[in-house]
């Protein structure tokens, strides 16, 4: 078991290592085959794992590796946590970044720095990883950080180009706002309890007094809101987009965003000692989930409307956190991450075909000639757009029927939400493969063809995930369930009144009525039009004016501030202070020099007056 | 006749106003060297009457001291002027102020 729960991280890095030291003497085929060998056999070997773990006397397991920090009382192993929870995020993580790796050596063929592409996607794997099977949440955080810098390269990947260089900065900027929150929160459990690592953690987690408790909490949020992309920082993510559509996939399927509400998860014991926390990361992730839903209704970017509903999605997921529905989180995480990488390739399919085209007004009428991206963009829609009975069906109602328990409001929120994701799905499958055909300009009047065999075979693997991924958590099959194998690394459970199957069959009744309200409305709304004012205002179309707002407070006073600097405080202060030593020492130098006078009877003269001086106080001592 | 101590301090301070007053009038190196001589004389001849005066030997062979530093400051001194002179075919010191501030 350790040696199989080692190699699962081991083999990305290994296959970082052999294309960073070695990767010119490989063709670029060879590099991507064995960047996606690697990830793949990780996937293999997480399922051994996996199978060792359902087989094995202990569900937990951790695999001592090294002792990697001893100062004073913190100790800090390398060592990996086995668990159900962990295991799921591996398999998972794996298995659809492997799929990724594939689809990837067909969209990346021609572009420039192939080998770093994929070099950048190994490391972007194994960090991933050890965030997710780390024992101890400082080696959580070294996968955070690394997870957080391969996402800075790749998302600007296209380096030259302004847009890309200024979104990897914004993401990796707003990232460390988020990574803040987890050092705290480290700080804190460091100064109250004198461990990191989880189990230990834990054990003492009741030793935390209630606002310690709240405070840790609190800060866990605010990492989860960096990285997981939930308000007040989750207008990184769309500008994320700017890196090549793989990397859009890898970051909002299965590495990156996930990372934030694994944490959450993780930490559930802690979570379990606050309520009024768990009641702010349910808040947040509702409004969060409503909110970035109304901005995908008014995107016209293919790839932003796809970025808005991740950001909606991943709301859900932190609203089922603070709801304390935790396994309902990681089962929507898992659908999630078949539907959504299953959407952004079947996206980058669609752009590959119209050499580049994000634009959804120049698509349309897509669907007769793309025989295998259309078929399984249409069941990544009705999936996320919550049709049964597709797994997002499922894992959505799972979340819903949760928070109904939970809180009634953050419910209605969530009901809403539904409707609008069933509205901006339904609005981007009809511009994209219905309607008029427009793209004939980006064609050069060509007929778009279907992508390489390399590109729709995860298409197709993860359409077919899409269709079975809801059997994993089906409602009457409780507890031999993704959940009952879950549940127990949880600790703690909110307990709420569980809704009677009456009750749950109507929720779901009303999840399948707002979803194909919200279809039907998109259908005749968008049926006859590519763009319109009214259905695309402005205020959303601008992200609620959230970039304008952060300008606004932060960036243009910090403008100000350092325009001040620039204008006053340097050359006034600085360079005053610098120029006002320079000029005294002249000026006093000026006085002296004049003693210098070159008369050697000068000198002399004023050795006689200065022995004239001590003769005299001397006698004048004496006497 | 026993001459007593005073009229040699007195002596002495006249020889070493004369040379101080020459130092810082003259122009002529040679001219300031001889009045530092008078001066390091007019040194000596204090040394040599408290020396006698207070019966201590100490004084006396400070004086050769004096002597031996006197004369090999006015060779290596006179060495200069001497090289001086070749340059400028001048002695006068108030020439050689190149170096003031």
């Amino acid at each position: 078991m350790a040696h199989v729960a080692t190699l699962i991280i081991l083999f990305p890095l290994m296959g970082f290592l052999i294309v960073v030291i070695n990767g010119k003497w490989f063709s670029e085929r060879a590099v991507g085959a064995i960047a996606t060998g690697v990830v793949a056999t990780s996937f293999v070997t997480s399922v051994i794992a996996f199978v060792l773990l359902l087989g094995g006397a202990k569900r937990e397991v951790t695999v001592q590796l090294f002792t990697w920090i001893t100062v004073g009382t913190l100790h800090v192993p390398a060592a990996l946590l086995v668990d159900p929870l962990s295991i799921t995020m591996c398999l998972f993580v794996t298995g659809i970044s492997a799929l990724i790796h594939l689809y990837s050596m067909g969209y990346m063929k021609g572009e420039r720095d192939y080998r770093k592409f994929f070099l950048y996607m190994n490391l972007f794997v194994f960090s991933m990883l050890l965030l997710v099977l780390a024992n101890n949440l400082v080696l959580t955080f070294v996968g955070w950080e690394g997870v957080g810098v391969c996402s800075y390269w790749l998302v600007s990947y296209y380096f030259d180009r302004d847009a890309a260089a200024s979104a990897g900065k914004k993401a990796f900027i707003y990232n460390r706002v988020g990574d803040v929150g987890l050092l705290i929160a480290m700080f804190l459990i460091f100064s109250h309890l004198h461990t990191l690592t989880y189990r230990t953690v834990f054990a003492h987690a009741g030793a935390l007094s209630p606002t310690v408790a709240t405070l840790v909490v609190l800060a866990l949020l605010l990492a989860a809101t960096g990285k997981s992309a939930q308000i007040p920082l989750f207008n990184w993510l769309p500008d994320a987009m700017e890196g090549p559509t793989p990397v859009s996939a890898l970051i909002h399927a299965a590495t990156m965003v996930t990372a934030g509400v694994y944490l959450l998860v993780r930490m559930s014991p802690v979570l379990a000692l606050s309520s009024s926390g768990r009641m702010t990361i349910a808040v947040v992730g509702g409004l969060t989930a409503f909110v970035a839903a109304t901005i995908a209704t008014s995107q016209r970017d293919i790839k932003k409307v796809l970025a808005f509903s991740t950001v909606s999605q991943i709301g859900y997921m932190v609203l089922a956190v603070g709801a304390g529905a935790y396994s309902a989180a990681i089962f929507l995480m898992i659908s999630h991450a078949f539907f959504k990488a299953l959407l952004f390739l079947g996206s980058g399919s669609v752009i590959h075909s119209l050499h580049g085209e994000q634009d959804m007004r120049k698509m349309g009428g897509l669907a007769k000639y793309l025989p295998l991206t259309f078929p399984t963009f249409l069941v990544g829609w009705l999936t996320i757009s919550g049709i049964p009975p597709f797994a997002g069906f499922w894992s959505k109602g799972e979340v819903l029927t949760n928070v109904f328990e939970f809180s009634k409001p953050l419910w209605v929120l969530g009901v809403v939400t539904a409707m609008l994701t069933g509205y901006y799905m339904s609005r981007l499958f009809v511009l994209t493969f219905r309607g008029t055909e427009r793209f004939r300009e980006d064609t050069h009047g060509e007929d778009p063809h279907e992508a390489p065999w390399v590109m729709t075979l995860p298409l197709v693997v993860l359409a077919g995930l899409s269709v079975l991924g809801g059997v994993l958590d089906l409602p009457w099959i409780h507890g031999a369930s993704l959940a009952g194998f879950l549940d127990p690394t949880f600790g703690f459970i909110p307990a709420h009144a569980h809704a009677s199957t009456l009750a749950q069959v109507t929720l779901a009744a009303v999840d399948v009525v707002v979803a194909v309200a919200g279809v039907m409305a998109a259908f005749a709304i968008w049926r006859d039009r590519v763009s319109s004012d009214r259905f695309e205002p402005s205020f959303l179309e601008h992200v609620w004016r959230w970039d304008d707002a952060y300008d606004a407070a932060i960036g243009r006073p910090l403008t100000a501030a350092s325009q001040y600097g620039d204008d006053v405080i340097e050359p006034r202060v600085i360079d005053g202070a610098v120029g006002a030593v320079a000029v005294g020492v002249r000026r006093s130098a000026e006085g002296v020099r004049k003693v210098q006078s070159g008369f050697v009877r000068h000198y002399a003269l004023a050795t006689v007056l200065g022995m004239a001086v001590i003769v005299i106080f001397l006698l004048a001592r004496a006497g | 006749m026993n001459v007593p101590a005073a009229w040699y301090l007195i002596l002495a301070a006249i020889l070493f106003g004369i040379g101080a007053f020459g130092l810082l009038t003259r122009r002529s190196a040679l001219i300031m060297f001889m009045c530092i001589e008078l001066m390091l004389n007019a040194v000596t001849l204090t040394f040599v009457t408290f020396s006698r005066t207070l019966g201590d030997i100490g004084g006396q062979a400070s004086v050769f001291f004096v002597m031996v530093v006197a004369a090999a400051e006015v060779t290596v001194g006179l060495g200069i002027v001497v090289a001086v002179f070749r340059r400028r075919s001048s002695t006068s010191v108030d020439e050689l102020s190149e170096m003031k501030g």
